[in-house]
């Protein structure tokens, strides 16, 4: 019992003290804050280090959305390469959680350090392939998905990605 | 003074109460930010105090709006009930020597009347609401005050006693020598905490608990009427700052300066302690509560009636 | 029954089975590859690995294969020891060590067996540090995509395409590592059913090649139990659908049915409904002779008006569901409603219908065919005309393997012993037809008779059966002991079955069959017929029709004479019902014609107002299949704009029209209800699958898989307030992932998906025992008689049609016989719409002996002229067919104005432009198609 108010006593005594330190807060619009890289804004598509598009449209970050607010549609291009044919990220359901730059195999999917996303109208926050691709490769600047996957495309015939021993002909009898 | 000036002087204490009050919702904010390391209202005006009047522009202008459901008389009467039942509470008030509206020679019992009917505007209000929100906050609040009415009473009972005298002057006038914080320093702390509790303020707030019941009997309020309910709760504060100091703080008295001027200090720092409470002090459970008023507070104001009688007694026979 | 202990838990296990599919009919979760429930246990990939003990006292144990392991009393194993678990982890290591980093861009990822048992066993980290082997691709058609770098060797694929669909081009090559399933050159796989490749393959090497340009994952498709509409056996599917496109077809267990596997027809051919030629909007021809679109209410109210003002005639379709023609039936009254069949069709199904009625012999379901241990097929080509029945027969032929391991007591799926055992002995199956069938691999013997011959060949067999006389004459007289050998072989037989069918157009073959299974009946056999119908609902339609209904041309006079003005045509492209010029006076006759159609086509064209109906993949319908089995399928999605399922603007209009009968009718169900009490011998389509106010455990069947993506975006291009989930008020499904997926009854399964089991292997979650019938009971609701129940009455064949006068080459008149010649891709309507099954399909042909085209002076590849300007046909030389008939491609573009057994002069066509031969770079190879 007495403890107890000794323990309130206490609380309201460090309460008090706070009267001589200093507000956190930030004057946000005047002052900005420092947003650390990997801070989970405004997503974007980004490019692998040769310029190509990174999405392969595989779906897995649309199956890890929380809100199910990615769609796509997976279309092959001639080079062989997967991609999508729309992405399209309604951004007033995103949460901003970031579960689908995790699911990326292929880093294509990365959230930056924007949040200034205000719009008065809510299908302007509905953002299509076109306002998601940007030129560079975001965060993550070595990774080329094709470079390591097994699946040959123009340029990189079976056998030549990363880790891989060229073609077995079938017809050779050596061991 | 004559009767013109009694009125003229009530209302100059209502524009002063209901004025001070509706500072006091941007004054709070900006304690509690200081209190918790940010800044509060600070954008309107100097130091944002035209925060009070942005607000006031809003919820004047909000839809006055009673949902179809509720028992429309009712709805609109229990908001209008606490503001009168506080401002009532402040005619018995001595704000200097000479500065009072009423001198009763009840001026107590007529400040713990008022006080009392203000539990009848959170009833009503939590029952015409027809919202079960709104009906548990509404009964949460009538066995909240109804508990600590008890004591609240008895808890100024030993400062009756040692004044010999109901009337609010003569209890200031009877602490010349010793503010009964001293003598009075349970009475003191119960009042207090039952005084916290009669205005529902933080950390007593349970009858609008945010975080289980929305908030409460003014679920259903908006714009006037729930500015209403607001206005009720500050000037709740008020008067029980007013109050405390009266009782045990000696009111107006003090050396060098003027009576009113160190009444207003008083009560100035009062409000200040409550808002540090509901800056420090969480909100206890709802039946921890019951049990604080029924099983401690109570306890000890009849200890505290005890003692003063003893020691009273005692005094008069040396 | 055995009781054998796992961790310490005793289990009372059925006997006669490996430990594999046990521990699986438990519900315990034990890896595995190679072994799959169709096909037996060869313990391949070692996977599925348990410890065994001898007894209680043995605490080492021994490792074994669960798959090669039979249950057997008292003993002791161990699924979740370390060792046993360590063992199958370092399984999938090494299965693993070559396997390609590419699962995002796979098509089997998230339906990946592979990746499921990777999952399960815990693999994580690949220890080895050398270099991945790689292989080549092969191009194997427009169907298959081919990855092999994808490869764990389980053989599952030439297990499946070889040894239980009898292909012969795909098979393992090469030895140790270099080990490489493929064809021995690049080219189409030649199988009929080299779909089912995309679900016995365990990983990605053999994908959906339709699917791989337009993928959604299987997680993102809305499924709904279907019904196959290619052909009359009514195999059970599940077409998956997003963004308002079919993607695929998928195979729903029936264990009745079609089991594990479907025929391409089935698989690839429904891309139609994605078609371009997909009518959106009501059309009313104007003056001028174009169309406007109207909407539902106007187009409704046109309808209805023109239908109660005329003198309404319609013509159904054995194509649409049983409700809707009976709907339509109901709206103009029965005697002038037309089945919808070519007149010569017509008689065909409606005596199919008459002789399995009256027949003594069972009417077989699709599993029973595989149970038969003789088969006499007469004149069908069944792989071309209903594909999963021959798959059927194939395993049938097995059954003689199966007694000799019974013999020796080993265990039906021990299949690689079994194999060997067995060798090249198979149980007898004899063909008789025109020409050459896919099947005649595994017959006993294949005869290439002209129709007559093949119907006295029957008649022969049946007599030889019940002990009388040959009629002489009729059966040339090399047959004679032919027909006595295969009269004593079904004769001998437990399960003998008889299989004719409508393909080739001959009724003398259709009583034949029945003569001979009657015949066995009499000699106490179980003997059982099958009579292959041609769509999906002839059967029914015949049974909706009955014999007295009048056919296209009977409709015609009346509308000539004045009594009928207005034709109602239901989902019926009356060009494939008969020549150019018979349907064209037909459509003439009338004064109103509208035509309810998905497609454009030739009769919608031809409407006064043509109604867009929605297509199966849209709308609920009930059909008959050949065995008399009634089966529901259900909408996958929602038709688009203002496209109604067929029975919607039928009700719609006779509501319009406020007809009595339509008064208690509200539902789809209250249709199929009305329709049982009306019709009796459709009394059972209300047990084919539960009405709407089923609920599993009071909830509905999702159509959706619980990790349905997207739902937020992916109309939020049109609009960003999401509109309420449309309700069905039809049907016991949903069209959201809410609900309940499990124990439904077997015609309400959507979609197989269970806990750590993403891929099609989760199906024996929903199984009573691994490989058993559905938990909630199987699909469908049988019409007709399984047991036998006729007297044989009508099947006895009354007159004996006088040989044919010698059509063979000697005549003179040079006349030759037409007899159909049906190819699985190509003979029937809706499949060749089917973008990627147009790329298999051959030009228009018609098949020549070597005598008869010298005769002609014609080789093969050039033209030949039918009849006088029917239609001008490649020719193809194919010495199994029998001389003085010709084989031409039924159902083809070309070829509508032939008719079956029709005798027609053949000249060869001066002015035929030679087909260039196809080469490789036609096919795309190296453009990255194929690479994909």
């Amino acid at each position: 019992m007495l403890n107890s108010l000794t323990s309130q006593l206490r609380t309201i005594w460090t309460i008090l003290q706070h009267s001589f330190t200093k507000a956190e807060t930030v004057q946000y619009p005047e002052e900005k804050p420092y947003l650390a890289p990997r801070y989970r804004g405004r997503i974007v598509l980004t490019k692998d280090p040769d310029g190509e598009e990174r999405c392969v449209a595989c779906n897995l970050c649309a199956v890890a959305c929380p809100v199910d607010c990615i769609a796509l549609q997976q279309g092959v291009k001639d080079d062989g390469r997967w991609y999508p044919e729309f992405f399209r990220i309604n951004f007033s359901r995103c949460i901003m959680c970031g579960m689908c730059e995790e699911a990326c195999p292929t880093n294509a999917i990365q959230l930056t350090p924007d949040f200034e996303m205000c719009e008065y109208d809510r299908s302007n926050m509905v953002y299509e392939k076109e306002h998601l691709q940007i030129e560079g490769t975001g965060k993550y600047h070595d990774y080329n998905f094709y470079r390591v996957s097994g699946l040959a495309i123009e340029g990189k015939d079976k056998g030549e990605a990363q880790n891989e021993a060229p073609p077995i002909d079938v017809k050779s009898l050596l061991p | 003074m004559s009767e013109l000036d009694t009125i003229g002087f009530g209302l100059v204490i209502i524009a002063a109460a209901v004025g001070g009050a509706a500072f006091l919702t941007w004054f709070e904010r900006r304690l509690l930010g200081v209190w918790q390391d940010r800044y509060g209202p600070n954008r309107l005006g100097p130091f944002g105090v035209l925060q009070v009047l942005a607000d006031m522009i809003k919820l004047l202008t909000k839809h006055d709006w009673v949902p179809p459901f509720a028992d429309r008389a009712v709805f609109i009467f229990a908001p209008t009930a606490i503001v009168v039942a506080m401002l009532l509470g402040f005619a018995v008030v001595p704000f200097g020597p000479e500065l009072y509206i009423l001198d009763l020679n009840i001026g107590l019992l007529f400040f713990l009347g008022m006080t009392s009917l203000a539990v009848y505007s959170v009833l009503l209000g939590g029952l015409a609401s027809n919202n079960k929100y709104a009906l548990l906050g509404g009964l949460r609040s009538a066995a909240q005050m109804v508990s600590y009415e008890v004591f609240m009473g008895l808890s100024l009972m030993g400062v009756v006693m040692l004044t010999g005298s109901f009337s609010l002057r003569a209890i200031v006038e009877a602490q010349r020598d010793l503010w009964f914080c001293i003598p009075q320093f349970l009475g003191l702390f119960t009042f207090l905490i039952a005084g916290i509790a009669e205005s529902h303020r933080l950390p007593f707030d349970l009858p609008e608990a945010e975080h289980e019941l929305t908030a409460g009997f003014h679920t259903e309020y908006g714009g006037m009427k729930f500015a209403m309910f607001m206005l009720g709760e500050y000037l709740g504060l008020l008067l029980i700052s007013c109050m405390i100091a009266t009782l045990f703080f000696g009111g107006w008295l003090g050396p060098w300066l003027p009576p009113v001027v160190w009444f207003g200090l008083k009560v100035f720092i009062l409000i200040c302690f409550f808002i540090l409470l509901r800056a420090a002090i969480p909100r206890p459970r709802y039946d921890q509560l019951m049990a604080l008023g029924w099983k401690v507070m109570l306890p000890l104001t009849l200890l505290n009636l005890l003692l003063t009688g003893a020691i009273a007694l005692l005094m008069e026979g040396a | 029954m055995p009781v054998i202990t796992i961790d310490g838990v005793s289990y009372e296990v059925e006997s006669g089975r490996n430990l594999l599919e046990t521990c699986l009919s438990l519900g315990l979760d034990l890896p595995y590859f190679c072994w799959h429930p169709a096909m037996g246990s060869i313990g391949a990939c070692r996977q599925c690995a348990l410890v065994q003990y001898q007894n209680a006292e043995d605490t080492r144990g021994r490792i074994v294969m669960a798959c090669m392991t039979p249950v057997s009393d008292g003993a002791l194993f161990s699924l979740a020891g370390d060792k046993a678990r360590h063992f199958r982890e370092a399984i999938v290591e090494s299965l693993m060590l070559n396997h390609p980093h590419d699962c995002p861009v796979c098509a089997e990822g998230g339906e990946c067996h592979l990746q499921d048992m990777t999952v399960m066993v815990g693999h994580r980290d690949r220890h080895y540090r050398g270099r991945k082997n790689t292989h080549r691709n092969q191009y194997l058609g427009p169907l298959i995509n081919h990855e092999m770098n994808r490869c764990i060797t389980c053989y599952r694929c030439t297990r499946y395409y070889r040894d239980y669909a009898g292909g012969t081009d795909l098979a393992a090559m090469a030895a140790h590592d270099h080990i490489y399933f493929g064809r021995h050159q690049e080219g189409v796989l030649q199988s009929e059913f080299a779909g089912n490749l995309v679900e016995v393959c365990p990983t990605g090497v053999f994908t959906d090649k339709t699917l791989v340009h337009d993928y959604t994952r299987k997680w993102d498709l809305q499924s709904a139990p279907s019904v196959c509409t290619g052909c009359g056996v009514g195999c059970n599917t599940m077409p998956g659908e997003r963004y308002g496109r079919l993607k695929r077809v998928h195979n729903r267990f029936n264990a009745e049915v079609n089991g594990y596997f479907l025929c391409d027809r089935g698989r690839f051919g429904a891309a139609f409904v994605n078609s371009g030629s997909a009518l959106e909007y009501p059309g009313l021809r104007e003056a001028d002779g174009r169309y406007r679109a109207l909407d539902h209410h106007e187009a409704l109210h046109r309808m209805a008006a023109t239908c109660a003002s005329g003198k309404c005639a319609a013509i159904g379709s054995p194509r649409a569901s049983v409700e809707a023609n009976f709907l339509l039936r109901e709206l103009v009254a029965p005697e002038n409603f037309a089945p919808g069949f070519s007149d010569a069709e017509q008689g065909l199904v409606s005596l199919a219908l008459t002789l399995q009625l009256a027949s003594r012999a069972g009417i077989p379901s699709i599993r029973s065919i595989e149970s038969a241990d003789a088969v006499l097929v007469l004149g069908e080509d069944v792989t071309n005309t209903a594909p999963r029945i021959a798959l059927a027969l194939r395993q049938s032929v097995r059954n003689k393997a199966y007694e000799l391991a019974a013999g020796l007591r080993l265990e039906p799926w021990q299949d690689a012993a079994i194999r060997n055992l067995a060798q090249d002995q198979r149980s007898p199956m004899f063909i008789a037809t025109v020409a050459d069938t896919p099947l005649d691999d595994v017959a006993a013997k294949r005869f290439s008779l002209a129709p007559d011959d093949i119907a006295a060949l029957g008649r022969a067999v049946a007599a030889t059966i019940s002990g009388k006389p040959l009629p002489s004459g009729v059966l040339p007289e090399h047959l004679h002991s032919e027909a006595r050998m295969i009269a004593e072989t079904l004769a001998g037989a437990q399960r003998p079955l008889v299989i004719a069918g409508t393909g080739c157009g001959s009724s003398a073959i259709l009583q034949a069959a029945a003569d001979v299974a009657n015949a066995l009946c009499d000699n106490a056999r179980k003997a059982m017929i099958c009579l292959c119908v041609p769509e999906a609902n002839s059967l029914g339609q015949a049974m909706l029709c009955g014999t007295q209904a009048p056919d296209l041309a009977a409709l015609q006079r009346r509308a000539e004479a004045g009594e009928l003005d207005t034709l109602i045509v239901l989902e019926n492209d009356l060009y494939r019902r008969g020549g150019q010029a018979q349907i064209d006076g037909l459509l003439a006759a009338f004064r109103e014609v509208i035509v309810m159609d998905g497609l454009d086509n030739r009769t919608t064209s031809a409407a006064t107002l043509a109604l867009p109906a929605a297509n199966f993949a849209e709308s609920e319908g009930t059909l008959v299949s050949l065995e008399g089995r009634a089966q529901r399928y259900f909408p996958v999605f929602q038709p688009r704009e203002e496209r109604r399922p067929s029975w919607v603007w039928l009700l719609a209009c006779m509501k319009e029209m406020e007809l009595p009968e339509c008064h208690s009718m509200h539902h789809f169900d209250d249709i199929t209800r009305i329709c049982a009490a009306r019709i009796p011998a459709l009394a059972g389509i209300t047990a084919a699958a539960p009405d709407l106010h089923y609920l599993n455990l009071g909830v509905k069947i999702p159509r959706q898989p619980p990790r349905y993506s997207g739902r937020t975006a992916m109309r939020a291009n049109i609009s960003v307030h999401e509109p309420k989930q449309r309700e069905d008020e039809e049907t016991p499904l949903a069209f959201t992932m809410e609900g309940l997926n499990r124990s439904q009854p077997g015609a309400l399964l959507p979609w197989v998906w269970a806990p750590g089991w993403n891929s099609n292997q989760s199906l024996h979650k929903f199984q009573t025992r691994a490989g058993g019938p559905l938990k909630g009971g199987t699909a469908g609701a049988r019409l007709l008689p399984t047991g036998g129940g006729g007297n044989g009455n009508a099947a006895t064949s009354q007159a004996q049609p006088a040989r044919a006068e010698s059509t063979a080459g000697t005549t003179t008149g040079q006349r030759w016989q037409l007899v159909p010649r049906p190819r699985i891709f190509g003979s029937d309507e809706l499949s060749a719409l089917s973008p990627a099954l147009a790329e298999l399909i051959v030009p228009g042909f018609i098949e020549l002996c070597t005598a008869d085209a010298a005769s002609l002076g014609v080789k093969d590849g050039d033209g030949v002229d039918v009849g006088d300007g029917l239609a001008t046909l490649e020719v193809r030389v194919n010495d199994s067919m029998v001389a003085g008939c010709a084989g031409y491609s039924a159902g083809f573009s070309g070829t509508g104005e032939l008719a079956a057994l029709a005798q027609v002069t053949l000249r060869r066509a001066d002015a035929w432009q030679r087909a260039p031969e196809l080469i490789g770079s036609d096919r795309g190879i190296g453009s990255g198609g194929g690479h994909v």
